[in-house]
């Protein structure tokens, strides 16, 4: 199998035997291997939803390739009753559908697994330590699919019905996930709930249960909702009243807009049938934060959505948002670099380049969400801030958040008002009398601004990313330039009291603490908790959420001997950036906890290198 | 319907526009540009126009990139506002605005720096996208702010201050804005008053991309013996294709024309365009055959100017986006985001 970290080894399975008498209820992981373009996401969609039918917490994520069609993919469900949904490294349950990966992916499995295949690929021969459950997959489907150019997608149906049947999973629970996937058309729910009953039907009949694996009905899913984070964050900015969204494809921030585009339609056409929004599909990125920029500038609320090489490419317009003092949001959907990288594997190193992003002294407000709901939440609070902070706000997802599905409680509502941050009208201006653009009138570091179309001889001003005064006026004084670079210093602080706060996760009065953010969250409770399980050790666990950093941030840090800081990248990124923050006595006391090969973190990673760095 | 120079009754005064404003509140800042800036003849001609159709400068947005040219829009219309942007970006900032304000009039000076090297990927898309917007170029052949280098628009043969030749053929923007989309592309030169403020004024009445490139010599490092761009080769080499005859929408017409030797184009806001022809056969609603001429002429070594092409018909990028009437960016909260019960149904479609 192309990715080494998933295939666990081999040696140590030869002489375990299976115990199918010990049951495996609600805790274990799923893996679909099929060939991109086969259209699985369907079936791995059904037998995903089915599960969450079911009342089991349960989380999938797709590992796909760069690639339109034919290269490898693997599908992973998890479904853990006690609700973790970090990525775990074993697999319990293999459907090994592509031939071209299935040794690999059976020489995979830890013995005692369990592994449904065509029966073509004869499996049995690599492996006597796993139950082996061979389907004649052309047969049954063309049984049930009369139409050959059909078969393709059907047969992956075939699927879903052997997996719920050996796994137990009620009938009545796939065909309720069929309804939501296949909504109104009821010729291929016919066809589709066809293909399940005769693949559980051939399993009811030859295939006996001998894996110790089952899906028993719970109530932990009551009232839950499957999103992607990319669809999440779309809301978020759709119930903020985005008005321009301009943008360039890029994997995997693209279904961010995608969403985006189908919300503003549904949502955002008046009575007239007039858009209350712009989409631009803009030339590139450059251009992209170009139009997001000049829409903030004139008052819009404005958005793109990229990954890191977009966000590369946007750096001098970023520097310009920030010097010019201009709000924009920018979703960046991180995935590997450097450069190109691996485009469909996941990743947390873009923060020190967002927060950075630009010569010269520039420094940007960055939102960390960490769950779909975040994402949401903070795709909504983004505009909030570009707009009362006046500057670009970054919002960093990942490819893991935004594109898989995970289960969340439902949003909230925003019920408050939105901020649309320190702007003077013409009745304003006629009180005043006049204003200066960049002055710090209330000590907070933000000026007031006008919009283009102000209805004031006064209300005009010269916008620049040149050296300015308090007056915007082109300056190359030394004291008025340094006057500006203050006033944007002060900002930032005042930036800290209003980005999201770090959250308090676990506080037990312990030693050592852990510091993280984003989808390292999911494996580091998961770690955490097996950490007391195993080794009786309570650590605590502080989950940061925005740049700049607050005063919690140090806190916690003083108050701990000493602190993993938990991150997907290679350099320690926000070790960095917390040592730039902390004092000398304080910053020594990090160490990191990193996991950067394109895969989402697992628990498991987190918990032996903690434990060997501990002693343990 | 006022009318464009209202004459003062009583004691003299300053001359007033339509709409009460006398030109003075059309200017702008001290221009820092060389004395002699072909740009500072635009800027004025800039005012003049903007003064004579009686444009409320507050309903105006200046956009610019980076260089001399770019520094402009501080040197006119001080009451309007104004963003001097990145390098040859000003399209994509300008594209955002107008997004954000549609009911506004957008105004760009750009280079030749600025729009034909580092902005030509911006250039040719805001051009595709036909945005209602002026986009002037201040076009000298040469970088001014890093003294005297060539620039993309330079013409083969064109001789720097320091002897060096230009050997590459230089990029016609408005051949390029042409073929692209554009609905209003001419050329004209900053020392000749009367064409350029014709023009300008027709462009206050478009609504698309209006694309000006003015020749506008830089005095300091394109002016001399050997230079394409200088005000001496073209005062010997400007040769107008047509003569423009502007009547805004709020003046009578009172003179008639000979359709045989004049294009009549009726504008967006009912002003008229008159182009009498000077080249036999010249239709400047033909795009292919604009093209072709503007490339003959370059095999000829001539420099045109004058109107090439008018499309009024053609949709504008946001009446392509089928926007409300309202600008975006000031869309009361009640229209622009949803209800909780809109929320509401949206998760209960997840569970």
């Amino acid at each position: 199998m192309a990715t080494g970290d998933l295939a666990l080894g081999h040696e140590q399975s030869k002489h375990a035997g299976i115990d199918a008498r010990t049951r495996v209820v609600n805790d274990f992981s799923i893996q679909v291997a099929t060939v991109n373009g086969s259209g699985s996401q369907s079936a791995n969609s059904v037998l995903l939803k089915s599960i969450f039918d079911m009342g089991v917490p349960v989380s999938g994520k797709n590992l796909f390739p760069s690639n339109i069609a034919g290269l490898p993919t693997w599908f992973t469900i998890r479904a853990s009753k006690d609700g973790y949904v970090a990525r775990r490294k074993r697999i319990d349950v293999l459907i090994a559908m592509n031939a071209e990966t299935a040794r690999e992916d059976i020489l995979g499995l830890h013995p005692g697994s369990a592994a449904i295949y065509d029966e073509a690929l004869n499996l049995r021969q690599y492996r006597d330590d796993v139950v082996c459950y061979p389907v004649p997959f052309d047969k049954i489907t063309a049984a049930v699919c009369p139409e050959a150019k059909l078969r393709k997608l059907v047969r992956n149906m075939v699927y879903v019905g052997v997996a719920a049947h050996l796994l137990q999973i009620d009938m009545a629970s796939v065909e309720a996930a069929l309804h939501k996937q296949f909504a109104k058309k009821q010729k291929a729910m016919d066809l589709n709930m066809g293909a399940v009953r005769a693949g559980a039907e051939y399993a009811a009949e030859h295939l006996p249960k001998q894996d110790p694996f089952l899906i028993e009905r719970m109530h932990a899913t009551a009232g839950k909702i499957i999103i992607d984070g990319n669809s999440a964050a779309a809301l978020g900015a759709v119930f903020a009243g985005v008005t321009v969204v301009a943008w360039y494809p890029i994997t995997p921030s693209t279904s961010t807009i995608e969403a985006t585009i189908d919300y503003l339609k549904k949502f955002r056409i008046n009575a007239e049938g007039k858009a209350t929004f712009a989409v631009v599909q803009a030339e590139d990125e450059l251009a992209a934060i170009g139009m997001v920029l000049g829409a903030g500038w004139a008052g819009a609320r404005s958005m793109t959505a990229t990954s890191g090489p977009g966000i590369s490419l946007m750096a001098e317009f970023s520097g310009l948002g920030y010097f010019a003092e201009i709000p924009g949001v920018i979703f960046d959907v991180q995935r590997t670099g450097p450069s190109t990288g691996m485009p469909t594997r996941t990743s947390q190193a873009d923060l020190l380049s967002t927060a950075f992003l630009s010569h010269g002294d520039t420094k940007h407000v960055i939102l960390l969400p960490g769950s779909v709901k975040e994402c949401f939440e903070f795709g909504y609070a983004a505009f909030d801030l570009a707009e009362r902070l006046q500057t670009p706000v970054f919002v960093l997802s990942d490819l893991d958040l935004g594109m898989n599905n995970w289960m969340s409680d439902p949003f909230d509502y925003p019920s408050k008002p939105l901020d649309r941050g320190k702007v003077l009208t013409a009745e304003d201006l006629n009180r005043l009398g006049g204003f200066a653009r960049y002055a710090d009138v209330d000590g907070d570091g933000i000026g007031y601004r006008t919009l283009p179309g102000t209805d004031h001889p006064k209300a005009a001003y010269f916008t620049r990313g040149s050296g300015h005064n308090s007056k915007a006026a082109y300056t190359e004084k030394p004291d008025e330039y340094v006057e500006v670079m203050e006033r944007l210093t002060r900002k930032f602080k005042t930036a800290q009291t209003l980005v999201p706060a770090p959250v308090l996760e676990r506080s037990t009065g312990a030693k050592i603490g852990v510091i993280a953010f984003g989808t390292s969250d999911f494996a580091v409770n998961e770690a955490l908790d097996e950490l007391k399980k195993q080794h009786k050790l309570d650590v605590d666990y502080l989950r940061v959420r925005a740049y700049p950093f607050n005063d919690a941030v140090h806190e916690f840090v003083a108050s701990h001997q000493r602190i993993y800081v938990v991150e997907q990248n290679r350099d320690a990124q926000l070790a960095s950036l917390l040592k730039l923050d902390l004092a000398a006595d304080q910053a020594v006391k990090l160490r990191s906890i990193l996991h950067y090969n394109g895969l989402p973190i697992d628990a498991e990673s987190i918990l032996s290198e903690l434990a060997v760095k501990e002693g343990l | 319907m006022a009318t464009a120079t209202a004459t003062p009754t009583g004691t003299p005064g300053p001359k007033i526009n339509r709409i009460g404003l006398p030109v003075i509140e059309y200017r702008g800042g001290k221009t820092t540009l060389c004395a002699g800036c072909g740009h500072n003849a635009i800027s004025e001609r800039v005012v003049d126009a903007l003064f004579e159709m009686g444009v409320q400068p507050e309903r105006v947005m200046k956009l610019s990139g980076i260089g001399c040219s770019s520094k402009s829009p501080a040197y006119f219309l001080s009451r309007a506002h104004s963003f001097n942007s990145v390098h040859g970006r000003m399209p994509s900032v300008a594209t955002g605005a107008v997004l954000a304000n549609h009911t506004m009039m957008a105004l760009g000076v750009s280079g030749d720096g600025d729009t034909a090297s580092i902005g030509m990927g911006q250039f040719v898309h805001m051009m595709r996208r036909n945005l209602p917007m002026i986009y002037i170029i201040e076009d000298n052949g040469v970088y001014g702010l890093t003294k005297g280098q060539f620039s993309a628009t330079a013409d083969i043969g064109s001789k720097l201050k320091t002897g060096v030749i230009n050997d590459l053929p230089p990029i016609d923007t408005c051949a390029m804005a042409i073929q692209l989309g554009a609905t209003f592309v001419g050329r004209s030169f900053s020392g000749d008053k009367k064409q350029l403020l014709s023009m300008l004024k027709a462009a206050i009445a478009h609504k698309g991309t209006v694309m000006l490139d003015v020749i506008s010599p830089c005095v300091t490092f394109n002016d001399h013996e050997g230079s394409t761009k200088s005000y001496k080769f073209m005062q010997e080499h400007d040769e107008p294709i047509n003569e423009l005859g502007f009547v805004p929408s709020f003046e009578e017409i009172d003179v008639e024309y000979d359709a045989g030797t004049t294009t009549e184009v009726t504008m967006h806001d009912g002003s008229h365009l008159r182009l009498r022809k000077l080249r036999e056969d010249y239709d400047p609603t033909d795009k292919v055959a604009s093209v072709r001429t503007l490339m003959e002429a370059h095999e000829n070594g001539e420099v045109l100017t004058g109107v090439f092409f008018v499309d009024t018909v053609k949709p504008s990028f946001t009446d392509l986006l089928n926007l409300v009437d309202q600008p975006l960016g000031t869309q009361p909260e009640s229209v622009t985001k949803p209800s909780a019960e809109v929320l509401q149904k949206v998760m209960a479609s997840l569970q």
